[in-house]
């Protein structure tokens, strides 16, 4: 029973890891921006070689995710006039 | 030693195979065989060109002096690209939907295609690209300075102006040759994306050669060079938080902003699904380019002279250790990063320009009449983009020689991308608030021009703009407008400082007028398309009549798109329109299409304009917003109407059946009636005829002549009697009865009634209570006598027991009086119950009546006229009859 046609409450559950997988991608800048500001709060402790690692660890997370998260993305899915009030 | 006319070779030799590069792929998408042109791989390439020769150079003098702040820089883009889905995907859809040529064309076009908007975004997007076009001639003559030096020729200033204005020429050569070849409906430039492409690849694999010769010819591997960066001059982590987290914000905002990034994000963009690919390919591509930054930076402080220009690690480390061919590539990587980021840059700008500044001006100055007439138009906008092309360079190179070329490039880049960004306000106002406004736009760019080149710009020229005491003490000793002190907020790092006021203020002026101000139509039409961009409404048009005639149309299109493509257009048109030929009939949605191939090539301003005078300013006015309105409500009240209005028919159907049912009943009724009546009129005059012919005909003794005369006298009467009833009834039943109000008292009545009915008729046995019968009452006491006659001669009548007997009873129950007539016989059954007040409704004894059935009939009548009730009531032992008199009249008589 899943009439397309009307809005439905309840989503496939393929539509709903298309919608959960957009706002993971929502979040990212958001995680990337968190964790390229933590280095400030390391006053006085480690040095620019520590620093240079996260850094780029942290980078190299976020484009791994990215990448992740953009291949498993339908990109011109059906629903795609209603996704901004999933 | 690399001798430097070598060098030289080298660098035209890559130059020409850039041309042939950018040929062939021009070709190539010219025969249609652009499909790999268009791959994913070309796009995230393309989008390179964030990294400058200000990254190949820079990044690593930046590092040698403030560590690893320079990363800063790449940390934007990547955040911006792995939130592609927030930003870019939404400009790129617009750019897609709207045809959107510039940076500048997108907030005139969200702006109701704004001119004016245009032209401001265009002086912005020039004054802070300007210095970075000097920087990298800058870079590039540096460059060349070093292999001369290296080859044993110390130059001199002249010598770096001159190698400066040879690289300008050069560049201004290839970019008018690839950049302003067509101007096609989409504004892309295959051959340049593909030499750009090329040019990413060279400058990628350079910097990483130099990186990998450094770590592992120099540094000794990764942990040694991870311990020598420890030990280095840039070893302490003191990052200042406000630098950190204000470059981050402002790199991520340039990537978006810079007209050269827009370009190729944007406008270049074939495909936005490419942009799936680019989200994580390009922050790879950051990465690779700034993963050896650090290292070469370290390095290089060890190994190379003190007082030796970091900037120039990349070049002077290989040179100093005698890898001629490593220093050959970094040169070309160096060269690529200068020239790719210019070529686009001045492309983005020249559009800019064309489009937003010498085509209104043109367009304005062709006066009246304009497009339709003098000239083409695209040989003016083409002429308009090479000089653009040629004055953008020529600006750059005028600003590197006033600014001496000495600062360090870090510095002016960081100016300069905080003057791009003054438009992110605006642009992400435009495409995500429906409130923005034009008037809010154009104040919120002129404040943060304003106050960008009061804190950073004119600040970066040191001396020779602004004096000393006007730093210290500000303009005219105003000690609140120092230019690094703004409204006393001192102590601040000075680019932070501009940064943050110029985005505060520039904000905060930009939503209080858009809220301040009111819309026009056009604005709040394009204001909903670009914010509405993913629910596809076709919306309301931009044009509600059509004034042109397609042939003016067509002539005007061609002087911009050319011939082949604009006949094309029309063409396509026309067969969609079920035409022959190239003239389609001109609609409002036609000409809406083609202001967007038109916009495509001389942005949506000067389309609209054009467009504009052709259907002689037949543009969406208030007044056809609100007839659009009007019309709207009017169908509405109309349709509201209509359904009212059948619903009223349908209740008139209605009500026209229920009356035609109820007449054919009545018909029916009628029928039966006179049936009766005639029925009942013949039985009397029957018997009248017959006893009147015996009379007549046979001889008779007088006994039998007065019996049977006393026969006829009798049927007579009852004939009488019934046209009597029968005139009382219809007297009663239309109402047309006058009542005649007397006082009188109950028992008074019923004994009237109980002598009048004894006097004809069977005897029967009355017994009453006198006492109770004493009420007084206020009514047509006639009329009620009449009624109880009715039943007490009733009774008599149709008592069907051996000593017929009636009681009356008289009862008052809440003020109401009721009269009960009892007799003692078999009573109605149930049956007939119903319909003995019906008229003619005899019961089966018909010859012991001698009525025509209409005495219930007319005491009904009576009763309701009177506003009491008459009724059977069952179960009492023989026949009984309830009459209740009306309320009022009783109680008013007690």
């Amino acid at each position: 029973m899943s009439g397309p046609k009307e809005r439905a409450v309840f989503l496939a559950r393929a539509t709903y890891r298309q919608r959960r997988l957009r706002d993971a991608l929502r979040m990212l800048p958001v995680l990337g921006v968190v964790l390229w500001l933590f280095p400030l709060l390391w006053r006085g402790t480690g040095g620019t070689g520590i620093a240079v690692q996260y850094v780029f660890g942290v980078w190299v997370l976020l484009i791994v995710l990215a990448a992740a998260l953009s291949r498993g993305l339908v990109p011109q899915a059906a629903d795609e006039a209603t996704e901004d009030t999933d | 030693m690399v001798s430097f006319n070598l060098l030289v070779f080298v660098a035209l030799g890559y130059v020409a195979l850039l041309f042939i590069v950018a040929f062939a792929a021009e070709r190539r998408a010219r025969l249609g065989q652009s499909g790999w042109l268009r791959s994913p791989i070309i796009y995230t390439l393309s989008l390179s060109i964030y990294c400058t020769a200000w990254t190949f150079y820079g990044a690593v003098g930046y590092a040698a002096r403030s560590g690893l702040e320079f990363v800063t820089i790449y940390l934007g883009p990547t955040l911006v690209m792995v939130g592609w889905w927030l930003i870019l995907r939404r400009l790129v859809r617009i750019g897609r939907a709207q045809r959107i040529t510039s940076i500048a064309d997108l907030i005139s076009s969200r702006f109701g295609k704004s001119t004016q908007l245009g032209m401001i975004a265009t002086v912005i997007a020039v004054v802070a690209a300007t210095p970075y076009i000097a920087l990298q001639l800058q870079s590039v003559t540096l460059s060349f300075a070093v292999f001369a030096e290296a080859g044993g020729q110390a130059w001199q200033g002249v010598d770096l102006n001159r190698a400066a204005i040879w690289v300008a020429v050069g560049l201004a050569i290839f970019t008018v040759l690839f950049g302003t070849r067509n101007l096609d409906a989409n504004e892309r430039h295959h051959g340049i994306v593909m030499a750009i492409a090329v040019e990413a690849v060279v400058k990628l694999l350079a910097l990483l050669a130099v990186g990998i010769f450094v770590v592992w010819g120099i540094g000794g591997g990764p942990s040694a060079v991870l311990a020598q960066i420890d030990a280095s001059p840039i070893s302490k982590w003191d990052q200042s938080g406000g630098r950190w987290a204000s470059l981050i914000f402002l790199s991520a905002a340039a990537f978006i902003c810079l007209p050269r990034m827009f370009q190729v994000l944007v406008v270049e963009n074939a495909d936005e699904t490419h942009l799936q690919t680019a989200s994580w390919a390009f922050p790879l591509y950051l990465l690779l380019m700034s993963l050896f930054v650090i290292p070469i930076a370290v390095v290089g402080l060890n190994i190379m002279p003190a007082g030796a220009n970091p900037d120039l690690f990349v070049l002077t480390v290989p040179l100093a250790m005698g890898q001629d061919g490593l220093a050959m590539l970094s040169f070309l990587g160096g060269f690529s990063s200068a020239t790719s980021m210019v070529i686009v840059s001045t492309i983005a700008l020249a559009t800019m320009v064309s489009n937003h500044i010498v085509a209104p001006l043109w367009l304005n100055a062709g006066s009246g009449p304009g497009a339709s007439i003098s000239g083409d138009v695209r040989r003016v906008i083409v002429t308009a983009r090479r000089l653009s092309i040629a004055g953008v360079l020529a600006l750059g190179y005028l600003y590197y020689r006033l600014s001496g070329g000495g600062t360090a490039l870090a510095a002016i880049g960081l100016v300069s991308f905080s003057g791009a960004v003054q438009v992110l306000p605006v642009l992400l106002g435009g495409i995500f608030w429906r409130g923005a406004t034009r008037l809010g736009a154009v104040l919120g760019l002129l404040t943060g021009l304003i106050v960008w080149m009061w804190t950073l710009f004119l600040p970066s020229f040191g001396d020779a703009v602004f004096s000393t005491d006007v730093m210290i003490n500000g303009p005219l000793g105003l000690s609140w407008l120092r230019p690094e002190a703004l409204f006393g907020v001192a102590g601040l790092d000075p680019l932070v400082h501009g940064l943050l006021w110029s985005m505060l203020l520039n904000t905060g002026v930009f939503f209080v007028g858009s809220v301040l101000s009111f819309p026009t139509p056009l604005e709040r039409l394009q204001g909903a398309q670009f914010v509405n961009v993913y629910a596809d409404n076709a919306g309301a048009r931009a044009w509600a009549r059509s004034g042109a005639g397609a042939e003016d149309l067509l002539i005007m299109s061609q002087r911009i798109l050319g011939g082949g493509e604009a006949q094309a257009i029309f063409q396509r048109e026309a067969k969609a329109q079920g035409k022959d030929g190239f003239l389609p009939d001109v609609t409002p949605i036609f000409i809406e299409q083609l202001e967007r191939e038109l916009a495509g090539s001389v942005g949506a301003a000067t389309a609209h304009a054009m467009i504009g005078q052709l259907t002689e300013g037949a543009s969406v006015s208030v007044e056809d917003l609100i007839a659009v309105a009007d019309e709207a409500a009017q169908i509405m009240e109309y349709s509201n109407q209509l359904e009212a209005k059948s619903a009223e028919q349908d209740r008139t159907a209605r009500a026209l059946r229920a009356a035609n049912t109820k007449l054919t009943a009545l018909s029916v009724q009628k029928d039966a009636f006179l049936s009766q009546i005639s029925h009942e009129l013949r039985t009397p005059m029957t018997s009248i005829r017959s006893f009147s012919e015996i009379l007549r005909d046979m001889d008779m003794n007088p006994e039998e002549k007065e019996r049977y005369a006393g026969i006829i006298h009798d049927e007579a009467l009852r004939l009488t009697r019934l046209l009597d009833d029968l005139l009382d009834l219809s007297v009663l039943e239309n109402g047309q009865v006058t009542l005649n109000q007397e006082r009188g008292v109950l028992s008074d009545l019923i004994g009237r009634a109980v002598a009048s009915a004894g006097a004809s008729g069977r005897k029967i046995e009355i017994s009453r209570k006198t006492a109770r019968e004493a009420i007084a009452l206020e009514t047509d006491l006639d009329r009620l006598v009449q009624v109880f006659i009715n039943l007490i001669a009733n009774a008599a009548k149709y008592c069907d027991a051996d000593q017929p007997a009636l009681k009356i009873i008289v009862r008052q129950n809440d003020g109401q009086t009721s009269v009960d007539f009892v007799d003692n016989g078999s009573g109605i059954s149930p049956e007939h119950q119903d319909v003995i007040f019906e008229k003619f409704a005899r019961l089966a004894d018909e010859k012991r009546a001698g009525g025509a059935g209409l005495g219930l009939a007319i005491c009904r009548e009576i009763m309701e006229r009177l506003g009491g009730s008459i009724a059977y009531v069952p179960g009492q032992g023989g026949a009984a009859f309830r009459v209740t008199l009306p309320k009022a009249q009783s109680m008013a008589a007690s």
